[in-house]
């Protein structure tokens, strides 16, 4: 089972942090891999919260391949953030690990965001292709104040290996996960967090659904909609359909994962719309076992379960600094001064919403909207 | 050697001609006449023959021949009169004297072709191989990476929407205080969709069915839906309904059926004033899975009082449908109208869809209706489908089978993004081989929204007679001998109508609880999984490459 911390706070934390948390957590082979997904940057990428980052793995190969593109395209270069790589027995060390910062091409400093984000987009996936034969060019991300770090390994190791112990770097929303690994061979791309345009999410648990889920993803049109090296990988598209694509406020991406029963739907006071959305969007019902932890441009922070509740989460903390968590001895790790009692155990109907700069946590009831 | 002239019965057949023959007991037979009397076919008859036998009486041996006249059963070599193999005959023999055997070395096709009419029949393919359906297994079983869900304990949603769904980018919603709604100003045409249980009781008409059949299956369908809570759904086939159901509040869980001959359908439109609720959809009827690019037929015998009233029709006339509809010009054309003018017979409120029969066109059609916002879903009907009355030929060789059909439609429709607005319903040898829950499941996985069953509840429900080895299959000629496809009433008055309302309640309870066990270990519980096809496999790589899902073996 996979292990899931997010931390979402007004100030600035590690990201050792959520890989703590992570380790308190720890049961059996849990080695097969770590995510990191860092989001309003603090340290070094304060100042540049403009700019795209694009986060990846690269061979020497690969980066030279890299900055031809973009130079290509006409992205410049303004600041690069690597690991300090601390050799760790059991972990293999790729070439170059990377953040960096760019500037938009000229022609494109003074359009819409929306334009902007389209270009990234088609930048990441073009890079994407470049490498994935050969994984000479590995691409997590490339948005701004975004990074993020994917490896294989124990997570308390990675840290190690990638020094996040004495790094300075800092985010005020952190999503972490630690893999168990279930589909099959390790690929980097199927790590959970996962991220597309502002909007990222990380899964436990098995998707039944994933191969309709990916059909209906992929048919829409999108061009990031691609990928799925995890079932996983759907929710967070799902998650940014919902809300990016449609427009709909983020509580019914529950409605959307996890359709009520029609004659639950009569108790909605948007109940028209709830039965409508059931309907159109039956493709994106989940059918579980899953709990979804996932954030949205704005800092939002959310957590839901899927109706068959078989897999844990638990949200607490303390105004200002909130977990969300796979288990309770991970919000021990995390935030000891909370307290416990008031902590939250979504159930199948509950969507559990942290507010940005984590100022409140919000239960909302999908039977009551 | 004889001279050929001089053979007798020369131009007779043999018994080993026949595809059943007539094991008769002598020993066992106390002569009743009763097997004689059901005999559908009069295949049998009450015959004499003088038997010599040998007796001795006496202390000791004097034999003597004896000549007696005994009454036998005898099985007529007359091709018209050939055993069906229905076994009506072993159903009312008291002492188990008789029973009819299949002869795999018939030439039956051989002779059945008296006076240049060729052999027409009733049922469906005879063909008793398994099907594509039953050599798909399911073969992703959640295991400890993600817990089988409990078939008797969670909660299982197995339903399906039958109408043309709205995507979710053409939905008429406003953002008002945080929460979405409808937008009502928008003049935006929201398609009715209902909510129903993905196993259909498929379209059999009043007239190739009996009245007592007939009111079973209605019967039965609406107990499911008032008592148990399961809104199953039946296609009334084409000829109409009584006014008492149209006029009824049951009627909206029946399917009225629309087809080449538009028999009934005067009495359907004068009855829309006076109906209280709307029926659950309109089939139109273009083409029929056994018999592909034919027409319907009721045979002149079974146009008796109630079937003529229901129809608008003279008694005692056959009653051919045209192959197609006469009105048909384009596809484009006359049924986008056709579709339309159903839809506003009741003012938009019910969903109207096509059937056609299985074919390689079947995407083709799809690709139209896709096209066209009015198209409620599409129904396929593949060659292993029944029928009443149809051309052997037609029967056996015509069509296409149900599961590529369904297959490569629906990912005609993911290629288009459009894989949930144009359900569709899959039909055809679903449960052919009494594993209705397992085909339909595989169905559903294959891209099937729903399926179709009629052969199978007639078989089940009333125990029909009929297989794939050609035994019974004369529902065509009136004299079903279940009193199933009959409009005789010293016929179907065998049949009781309540017993077949509790066989169809028990036959639907059973596939949910079966559904159910295919489902819950596959750890799909909240939506149908429709085109979950990581989730099956088949046993022939060949057929695993055309339905694109994986080979296991």
């Amino acid at each position: 089972m996979c292990r899931l911390v997010a931390i979402t706070s007004k100030d600035y934390i590690s990201p050792m942090e959520n890989i703590l948390a992570l380790e308190t957590m720890k049961e059996g082979h849990d080695g097969s891999g770590m995510g990191i997904i860092l989001k309003n940057l603090g340290g070094e990428f304060e100042e540049m919260k403009d700019y795209p980052i694009l986060s990846g793995i690269c061979s020497k190969d690969g980066l030279h391949r890299l900055d031809e593109y973009m130079e290509r395209v006409g992205f410049q270069l303004r600041h690069t953030w690597t690991p300090r790589i601390k050799p760790v027995k059991g972990i293999q060390r790729r070439d170059h690990y990377f953040a960096r910062v760019y500037e938009y091409p000229e022609e494109y400093k003074d359009r819409a965001f929306e334009e902007k984000e389209d270009l990234l987009l088609r930048t990441r996936i073009a890079l994407r292709r470049m490498g994935e034969d050969d994984e000479s060019i590995i691409v997590f991300s490339f948005y701004p104040d975004i990074i993020t770090i994917k490896e294989v390994g124990d997570p308390l190791q990675l840290s190690e290996f990638f020094g996040l112990d004495d790094s300075n770097l800092k985010a005020k929303i952190i999503f972490a996960q630690g893999r168990q690994n279930t589909n099959y061979a390790i690929n980097l791309y199927a790590c959970h967090p996962f991220f597309i345009q502002g909007y990222g999410s990380m899964t436990n648990g098995e998707n039944t659904a994933f191969v309709p889920i990916r059909e209906f993803l992929m048919s829409r049109g999108f061009p990031g909609y691609i990928g799925y090296n995890s079932d996983s990988e759907v929710f967070t598209h799902i998650l940014h359909y919902t809300c990016k694509i449609l427009g709909y406020p983020l509580v019914y991406y529950k409605d959307i994962i996890t359709p009520l029963k029609t004659s639950e739907i009569d108790g909605r006071p948007d109940s028209e719309v709830v039965r409508l959305l059931k309907v159109t969007l039956r493709p994106l019902c989940i059918d579980g076992p899953n709990c979804v932890i996932g954030f949205t441009p704005d800092g939002t922070c959310f957590m839901v379960q899927d109706s068959k509740k078989l897999r844990p989460g638990v949200v607490g903390g303390v105004k200002g600094k909130y977990g969300l968590m796979s288990e309770e001895c991970g919000l021990d790790s995390a935030i000891p001064q909370r307290d416990r009692s008031l902590d939250i155990f979504p159930m199948k109907y509950d969507m559990v919403i942290v507010r940005p700069e984590a100022e409140e946590v919000v239960v909302w009831n999908q039977l009551r909207g | 050697m004889e001279p050929a002239t001089r053979l007798d019965h020369n131009h007779q057949l043999t018994l080993k001609d026949f595809p059943y023959i007539i094991r008769w007991r002598d020993d066992r037979c106390k002569r009743c006449g009763r097997c004689t009397a059901v005999c559908p076919m009069f295949s049998i008859e009450p015959s004499v023959i003088l038997r010599r036998t040998i007796h001795s009486e006496g202390p000791t041996p004097q034999p003597k021949a004896v000549r007696q006249v005994v009454t036998v059963i005898k099985q007529s070599t007359d091709i018209n009169r050939y055993c069906t193999g229905c076994g009506t005959c072993t159903l009312v023999c008291p002492n188990e004297a008789i029973e009819p055997e299949y002869n795999p070395q018939h030439k039956f096709l051989f002779h059945k072709n008296r006076g240049g009419y060729p052999y027409r029949r009733g049922g469906r393919r005879n063909d008793p191989r398994l099907s594509t359906l039953d050599r798909l297994k399911f073969t992703r079983i959640s295991m400890l990476t993600d817990p089988a869900l409990d078939a008797g304990r969670h909660e299982f949603r197995i339903r399906t929407y039958l109408g043309r769904i709205l995507p979710a980018e053409e939905l008429p919603l406003r953002f008002v205080n945080g929460r979405l709604e409808v937008d009502k100003t928008s003049g935006k045409f929201i398609p009715p969709v209902r909510e129903i249980y993905p196993v259909m009781i498929g379209s059999m008409s009043i007239g190739a069915l009996s009245p007592t059949m007939w009111e079973g299956l209605a019967m039965g369908v609406t107990y499911l839906n008032e008592v148990e809570g399961m809104p199953v759904v039946m296609c009334s086939g084409e000829g109409g309904m009584p006014q008492r159901l149209l006029k009824s509040r049951f009627i909206k869980y029946f399917i009225p059926q629309i087809a080449s001959g538009y028999f009934g359908w005067d009495e359907i439109v004068r009855t829309i004033p006076h109906m209280v609720e709307d029926p659950c959809a309109i089939e139109i009827k273009y083409g029929q899975g056994a018999k592909p690019g034919d027409g319907g037929l009721l045979m002149a015998h079974k146009v008796l009082r109630l079937i003529a009233e229901i129809r608008g029709v003279p008694m005692g006339v056959d009653l051919p449908s045209p192959p197609t509809h006469q009105t048909k010009y384009s596809i484009e054309e006359s049924v986008a109208k056709m579709i339309q003018s159903m839809s506003m017979a009741w003012g938009f409120r019910v969903p109207v869809y096509p059937k056609i029969s299985g074919t390689r066109t079947a995407r083709a059609v799809l690709n139209n209706l896709v096209r066209n916002p009015y198209a409620a879903a599409l129904s396929i009907d593949g060659e292993d489908g029944g029928t009443g009355a149809a051309y052997n030929v037609s029967m056996d060789k015509m069509g296409h089978p149900i599961a590529s059909n369904i297959r490569e439609c629906y990912l005609d429709l993911v290629k288009q993004g459009k894989q949930n607005e144009i359900p569709l319903i899959a039909a055809g040898g679903v449960g052919k081989t009494g594993n209705l829950a397992a085909n339909a499941a595989a169905l559903f996985m294959l891209g099937a929204s729903a399926v179709a069953i009629g052969k199978y509840i007639m078989q089940a429900a009333a125990g029909c007679f009929g297989d794939e080895y050609n035994r019974c299959n004369i529902c065509n000629i009136g004299r079903c001998p279940r009193g199933i496809a009959t409009q005789d009433p010293k016929l179907y008055r065998r049949l009781d109508p309540d017993k077949v309302a509790e066989r169809v309640v028990e036959v639907f309870k059973a596939v949910d609880v079966e559904l159910k066990k295919i489902f819950a270990p596959m750890g799909r519980s909240t939506e149908l999984p429709i085109g979950m096809s990581d989730g099956i496999s088949a046993d022939d790589p060949a057929i695993a490459e055309r339905l694109q899902i994986s080979y296991a073996c």
